[in-house]
């Protein structure tokens, strides 16, 4: 450890004070899936980091080996034969319709990206979309900063379309287009995330919603109002609808974590 | 406190696809010491992309040293001049001011060039998903110490286990031979008990592959291990050929 960071910064720990400071190491949620981990789409199941099922607000210590054992080895083997059992695969060739209706939607995005031609590159604007989520949507959070987050993603993503570059074709690797399509996915990954905390007017776990704390500054959780996993299903470009799976608890009581 | 910029000269291969012929492009950069090689690409590439130009393809993901993603020849070094790091470890304060440097992809006929500094390596996937693995049932967890291992084996075999894939040993190499990877991953399964059912067969696949995909021979030079990000020793070279010796007396699997 002591060796990596002098490899980093450059100076030796043993010597100097160590500089540290917080970074993103996790994202809380992730794809809702079913008991089965099986998603919305039939067929399609999802696992591990990718899915949001097996913690809650909170990310512990090794729950990535956890999770790893339980979807992998416990769960899948059986859920997805289940699901093989029933089907009858068919032979699915590329001129299906659907086939062809995302392959053009792919072809249109690219052209569509390869075209604006414009002033700002691709990293410029994700690193001011990583700001811009870095100063509000962090573990801290409040109203009036999400609120203005929210409109913030969105002229970015405006800028985005109307003035980013991206040179080289779409023929042939092309790193910057595949960096563009990722920071497409960003801006509707980082506004969902900043409705959800805009949504749930409580602290809890990972999502500390300033204006709900104790008098001693510890995270107030509203069990009566918000004990329920946020499910958004896509409803079109700045559009979420909200299904709320409500947390049952048959045999632990929920009781407030106190880390004092 | 900003530390003094770097000024230095770039010559950095530029190949367009795996047909075309390459050649070295020259850049002139100024940078802070305290970037990352691969920071300094990223910069250089956001002022080729704002005049229209195609960025420098290279590849990296972690950028701790952990994943083994990232590897360029750096003036003639694999992962650059100091030992024992990773490309993405490299840090500009190991330049000095007005250096030019040579900036080339990891080159062997198993790993062609994709575009620019990016190389296709997926031959070291092909020839783990020949015995890369334990497939055998280990049966439940077993109680603990019921099956004694020695500090010094386990601690070599973890030492195979560092082996992050990269591929600086094939490019290190006169032969390009990747001796040092497959040995690295075939020893980290034989010395512990999981491996020992599939050892000489594993072994034999491994080998076998590795040498379809047209890897060189190993001629002893070293030259693999001296670059290594992680140090892997060349003793796992010779664990693996007397195993591939001992596979060749006991099985029948594989015709050579
Ligand atoms: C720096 C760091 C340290 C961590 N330390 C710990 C720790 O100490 N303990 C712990 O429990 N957890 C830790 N975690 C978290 C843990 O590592 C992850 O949660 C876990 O590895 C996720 O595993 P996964 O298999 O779900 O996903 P991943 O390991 O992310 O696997 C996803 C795979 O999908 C592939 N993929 C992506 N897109 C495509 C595509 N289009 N087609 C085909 N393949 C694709 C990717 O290449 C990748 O191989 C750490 C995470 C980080 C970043
Ligand atoms: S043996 Fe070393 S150089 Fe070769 S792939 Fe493994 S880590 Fe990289
Ligand atoms: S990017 Fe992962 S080891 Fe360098």
């Amino acid at each position: 450890m002591f060796e990596i960071y002098e490899t980093i910064t450059g100076e030796n720990p043993y010597k100097s004070p160590m500089m540290i400071y917080p970074a993103p190491h996790y994202t809380m949620g992730g794809l809702w899936v079913d008991y089965n981990l099986m998603s919305n789409v039939p067929g399609l199941f999802v696992l591990g980091e990718a899915n949001f099922s097996d913690h809650g607000a909170n990310r512990l210590g090794a729950s990535a080996l956890m999770q790893g054992l339980a979807d992998g080895y416990f769960v899948i083997p059986y859920t997805m034969g289940n699901y093989l059992a029933g089907d009858k695969p068919t032979l699915v060739k590329t001129d299906h319709p659907e086939f062809e209706k995302v392959a053009k939607e792919v072809k249109d995005l690219t052209n569509k990206l390869l075209s604006i031609k414009g002033k700002r590159t691709v990293d410029d604007l994700h690193k001011q979309l990583g700001r811009i989520m870095w100063d509000n949507v962090g573990m801290g959070r409040n109203e009036a900063g999400l609120k203005k987050t929210i409109e913030q993603i969105r002229q970015v993503k405006e800028e985005f379309w109307k003035n980013v570059t991206i040179p080289g074709s779409g023929d042939d690797v092309n790193q910057t287009l595949e960096r563009a399509g990722r920071l497409v996915d960003y801006f509707e990954l980082g506004e969902l995330m900043a409705l959800d905390a805009l949504d749930r007017k409580e602290s809890c776990g990972g999502h500390f919603r300033e204006e709900y704390q104790f008098e001693d500054g510890e995270a107030k959780r509203d069990d009566e109002n918000y004990s329920y996993v946020a499910a958004w299903e896509f409803a079109g470009e700045n559009k979420w609808n909200l299904h709320k799976e409500e947390l049952k608890y048959e045999y632990v009581k929920q009781a407030i974590r106190s880390y004092k | 406190m900003e530390a003094k910029k770097l000024n230095l000269t770039l010559n950095i291969w530029r190949q367009k696809n795996s047909k075309s012929v390459g050649s070295f492009a020259e850049y002139k950069v100024q940078v802070s010491p305290d970037a990352s090689f691969l920071e300094m690409l990223d910069e250089l590439n956001n002022t080729l992309e704002l005049k229209g130009e195609e960025a420098i393809h290279f590849e990296s993901d972690c950028r701790e040293g952990i994943c083994g993603t990232c590897g360029l020849v750096i003036n003639g070094h694999a992962h650059g001049p100091l030992p024992k790091i990773a490309t993405c470890q490299l840090h500009m304060r190991n330049f000095k001011d007005g250096e030019t440097i040579w900036v080339e992809p990891f080159r062997a006929k198993a790993f062609p060039v994709i575009k620019d500094l990016m190389v296709d390596r997926s031959g070291f996937d092909v020839i783990l998903q020949a015995g890369g693995y334990v497939s055998i049932n280990t049966g439940g967890v077993p109680d603990g110490n019921a099956i004694p291992i020695q500090k010094e084996v386990s601690s070599l075999a973890m030492d195979a286990a560092a082996c992050i894939g990269c591929g600086a040993c094939v490019a290190s190499c006169k032969n390009a031979s990747a001796m040092l990877f497959v040995s690295a991953k075939v020893s980290q399964y034989a010395l512990l008990p999981q491996g020992q059912p599939e050892r000489y067969r594993r072994v034999e696949r491994m080998v076998k592959v590795m040498d379809d995909l047209g890897f060189g021979s190993c001629t002893n030079t070293y030259a693999c291990e001296a670059e290594c990000p992680k140090g892997i020793s060349v003793t796992n070279i010779a664990r693996m050929n007397r195993d591939f010796m001992m596979a060749k007396i006991k099985s029948k699997e594989v015709e050579v």
